[in-house]
């Protein structure tokens, strides 16, 4: 019992956080749909449900979102062995670069994969411009990042003994993938690909721009209902449809995330050099790689097309504010707004994340407490699960009075940020934390440490690259984030991306080049940073 | 081997460099250096001759003006202008809607005539008097004592007439023209439900066609239209005369696009006056503003010749006063039609729910 009390005083920081800027704020604009004319009227928000329409876009969002995870998943494996364990020429680099298209705006991304797959585009006779198959392929660029990532430094710390031995046994490459390897990585798995079905289940711009107005998500209906019809009570309803829908994916996630005994050794296993019989992971690998890049590439020959010709023109202009005043602030100085505001960011989520990974991976003693902990593992995820427009007009009418009147302050906006970012960095952080075994803290401490010298000892060794990653993916998702930033961001200070939707949307030859340079340099600042991350957890490898 | 290592001793000093930058430039984004000069010289001079504060002006996030008048204004009436800018007029309207208690500013602009009934229904808007009167033809029909007209730009078909030229092809003129197959597969326009100028567009075909609009749009699709997102995935998409891998030579866009798309001293694209809607937007003081004194101030200002004429460059629409000067491209090139199809506000407001799933049915069929 006490030990139940000491955890909830633990996590009472974090749940203090995520209620207010979370709970409380969904809880609020979802009630507006509830209360109709002073009358509670449940009734009517559940007969939303029945509507034809509905059905049509919650069975299109699971289905799409589904493609999209599975076919992230099987993509992102092998790339994030070829990175993470195979001794690449350049694959720092490569690994920074596969991070861009998190970041990049959807509606730039948009914009390029339109390029490509429109009428005119290189790719235009397939016929996707519009289709299913565009939405699918978009959500899979933006989200194998996360596979790649988050399994690669499950991977990279994973022992290599036990599949040795298993090799020295007979086992072929294929059993010791599937009898040990996967099983070993089955966690890391299971969070990337939650992560990323909740991302996809919730992606708005891209689906907007890729499928045209015939699809809808969810999440496009909620926005679509709120602001253009303003049935706030079917907006409520698709609400809470999408709250059941994630707690139950996450109840799911979290038993198949379960394994028997999560304490494996880890040891960062030594990249080795690649072999001929690694031809299929490479291959994949230079595939996954191409498709990335193709949208990418796309983007930056736009950004140096000036009129006929070629030039600097677009990167150029953009310290000015664009053609005919497009924007009240240069992008140059929308950059640092980013910067400062992705550190302010990253700070916080990596604090809040770091607490909650703690909490949720400690060995629990007790079935109830063991309860408690998966409960708060599942209640930190749903940030990512719940509709960026719920959550930004919630903000508006419940964090609007003292003591809480956030509604103006500049933190708001990266502390949304912090909130988009924190599942990742729980779910980065929670299968290393987890997989450390208890017995070595109790060993610490049975030698006299105290609890903050065992966590130095024996977790910070362990988990200090992952926390590296995921405060790099902390960082990126700052920079990129558009949907809550958008809502709160106030215009005097406006974000790179904000910047990038305006200037797509104004009039004016340069204003179109200047958007798709200010994205290229976001892409590049991201993967400067994304390679600092990289390169300087290398130093400290020996040290431990 | 030795450079190599150079090489990583190099890339390590350049990451922790880049690192320690930005770790510097930042700490709680209130950037308490260069670029807050703003906020310094706010608190500093917020002691004002005539009158004092700040007026905070609720707005989309297409809102614009020159910096020097947002200055002269602080100059003239000794109110300091906070823009919240944010979100399309939709979400506009709705978070106007939403927070009519506690309002989040003193005046709201850019609630345009598709979306007046929303917010005037929530009574989100204060009676208001402004000290000059725009001309009657922008008046609401409903809500003219609370909401005054700013600017106004219709929205028509565009043609790239270089293509036209080239193809030997006459451009089309009207609605009805869209859907003849000669034109097939020529058009793209930005979709009712997800785009302000393609619901101005389906408005047109329903002010045009009255409840035959379904029929209508059947044969546009027929006739292989393009239905995209937004406005600029049309216009820089797949517009000829606004991607260079554009297909299609007729979009949805506005009367003033043709000032944009100069070459030399003639323009390269054409606004089909008879295919037009007009969308008028509007401000108003918030009920329970803070400063109700600074946001009638504010829209007076709104309505001043060098605010009226500054429209055109800032946020390309048409001043309502007639007053005004127009830039030289604009009175030159861009040509506003005579007689814009019309829908009254509450017709839109009470059909648009119907309007909207019936479209999106028509088109994904």
């Amino acid at each position: 019992m006490r030990r139940i009390a000491g955890l909830l005083l633990l996590a009472l920081g974090p749940v203090l956080v995520l209620g207010v800027l979370f709970v409380l704020p969904v809880t609020g604009m979802v009630s507006q749909g509830f209360w109709v004319d002073d009358r509670f009227a449940p009734g009517e928000v559940l007969q939303v449900l029945a509507r034809p329409r509905v059905h049509r876009i919650a069975w299109f969002t699971l289905w799409s979102s589904g493609i999209a995870t599975l076919v992230a998943i099987t993509l992102g494996l092998p790339v994030a062995y070829a990175l993470h364990r195979l001794a690449l020429p350049g694959r720092t680099t490569l690994r920074a670069a596969m991070l861009v298209p998190f970041v990049l705006p959807t509606v730039v991304v948009g914009v390029a994969f339109r390029t490509l797959l429109g009428e005119g585009g290189p790719l235009g006779f397939l016929g996707l411009d519009g289709s299913p198959v565009a939405i699918v392929a978009g959500m899979v660029f933006f989200n194998v990042a996360v596979v790649i990532r988050a399994v690669g430094a499950a991977w990279e710390s994973l022992d290599p003994r036990p599949g040795e031995a298993a090799a020295a046994l007979g086992a072929s490459p294929i059993q010791v993938l599937r009898t040990v390897t996967l099983p070993a990585l089955r966690p890391a798995i299971i969070g990337a690909a939650s992560v990323v079905f909740l991302f996809c289940a919730t992606a708005f711009g891209i689906v907007l721009t890729l499928g045209g107005v015939r699809y809808g998500t969810i999440e496009t209906e909620i926005y679509f209902l709120t602001t253009t019809i303003f049935d706030l009570q079917a907006a409520a309803a698709l609400s809470v449809l999408q709250i059941v829908v994630v707690v139950l994916l996450l109840a799911l996630s979290a038993r198949l995330r379960h394994v028997p005994d999560p304490t494996a050794h880890r040891v960062v296993a030594r990249p080795r050099a690649v072999r001929l019989a690694d031809w299929p992971v490479m291959t994949a690998t230079v595939l996954v790689l191409s498709f990335v890049a193709l949208p990418i590439l796309t983007l930056v020959a736009g950004s140096f097309q000036v009129g006929e010709g070629w030039g600097w023109g677009n990167y150029r202009a953009l310290t000015t504010t664009g053609d005919n005043q497009a924007l009240l602030v240069p992008v140059t100085a929308a950059l640092l707004t980013s910067l400062r505001t992705a550190v302010d960011a990253t700070w916080m989520a990596l604090a809040l994340g770091l607490m909650v990974s703690v909490i949720v991976t400690r060995r629990s003693q007790s079935i109830s407490e063991r309860r408690v902990r998966s409960l708060l593992d599942g209640f930190f995820m749903l940030p990512l699960g719940v509709s960026a427009v719920t959550l930004g007009f919630g903000f508006l009418i419940t964090l609007d009075s003292p003591p809480l009147d956030l509604r103006d302050s500049p933190l708001l906006v990266p502390m949304a940020q912090a909130l988009v970012a924190l599942p990742l960095i729980v779910r980065t952080l929670t299968p290393v934390l987890g997989g450390i075994d208890d017995r070595q803290r109790q060993a610490a401490a049975s030698l006299g440490a105290s609890p903050w010298r065992a966590m130095l000892t024996v977790d910070l060794p362990v988990v200090w690259k992952p926390m590296l990653a995921a405060s790099g993916f902390a960082f990126a998702v700052s920079l990129g984030e558009f949907g809550a930033t958008s809502f709160l961001a106030r215009d005097d200070q406006p974000t790179l991306p904000i910047v990038i939707y305006r200037l797509i949307g104004h009039p004016g030859e340069m204003n179109f080049g200047m958007a798709l340079a200010a994205s290229v340099v976001l892409a590049t600042a991201t993967a400067c940073v994304m390679v600092a991350v990289e390169r300087l957890r290398v130093p400290s490898v020996g040290a431990f | 081997m030795k450079s190599a290592r150079k090489h990583v001793v190099l890339t390590t000093s350049l990451a922790a460099a880049l690192t320690a930058m930005t770790l510097a430039s930042c700490s709680l984004t209130s950037s308490p250096d260069k670029d807050s000069g703003k906020a310094t010289d706010r608190e500093t001079t917020s002691s004002p001759s005539q009158a004092g504060g700040t007026v905070v002006l609720a707005s989309h996030e297409s809102f614009s003006l020159p910096d020097t008048l947002i200055k002269q204004f602080k100059e003239d009436t000794g109110y300091d202008l906070e823009v919240r800018a944010a979100g399309d007029a939709g979400t506009l309207a709705t978070k106007l809607s939403l927070t009519a208690n506690n309002p989040i500013g003193d005046a709201a602009f850019g609630i345009d005539n598709t979306f007046a009934s929303r917010p005037l229904g929530e009574d989100v808007f204060a009676p208001f008097t402004p000290a000059t009167t725009p001309p009657a033809e922008y008046a609401l029909d409903e809500g003219a004592d609370r909401l005054v007209p700013i600017d106004a730009a219709s929205v028509c078909v565009n043609v790239d007439t270089a293509w036209f030229k080239a193809e030997k092809l006459d451009p089309p003129k009207t609605l009805a023209d869209l859907t003849d197959p000669a034109y097939k597969g020529l058009f793209v326009t930005p979709g009712a439900s997800t785009s302000s100028p393609g619901m101005a567009f389906f408005l047109a075909t329903v002010a045009e066609y009255g409840d035959d609009w379904e029929s209508y749009w059947t044969g546009l699709l027929d006739n292989d239209t393009l239905v995209v997102d937004g406005w600029e995935d049309a216009y820089y998409g797949d517009f000829t005369a606004g991607s260079k891998t554009g297909k299609r030579p007729i979009v949805v866009s506005y009367d003033s696009s043709p000032a944009f798309t100069v070459k030399g001293d003639a323009t390269t694209t054409a606004a089909l006056l008879d295919t037009c809607f007009r969308q008028v937007e509007y401000a108003g003081v918030l009920e329970g503003a803070k400063n109700p004194a600074g946001a009638e101030a504010l829209i007076d200002w709104m309505l001043s010749d060098s605010v009226q004429s500054a429209l055109p460059e800032s946020m390309y629409v048409f001043p309502v006063m007639e007053s005004a000067t127009i830039p030289k491209d604009w009175a030159k090139f861009a040509v506003r039609p005579t007689a814009p199809y019309e829908v009254p506000s509450e017709e839109i407001a009470a059909n648009r729910e119907k309007w909207l799933t019936d479209w999106t049915d028509v088109i994904s069929r």
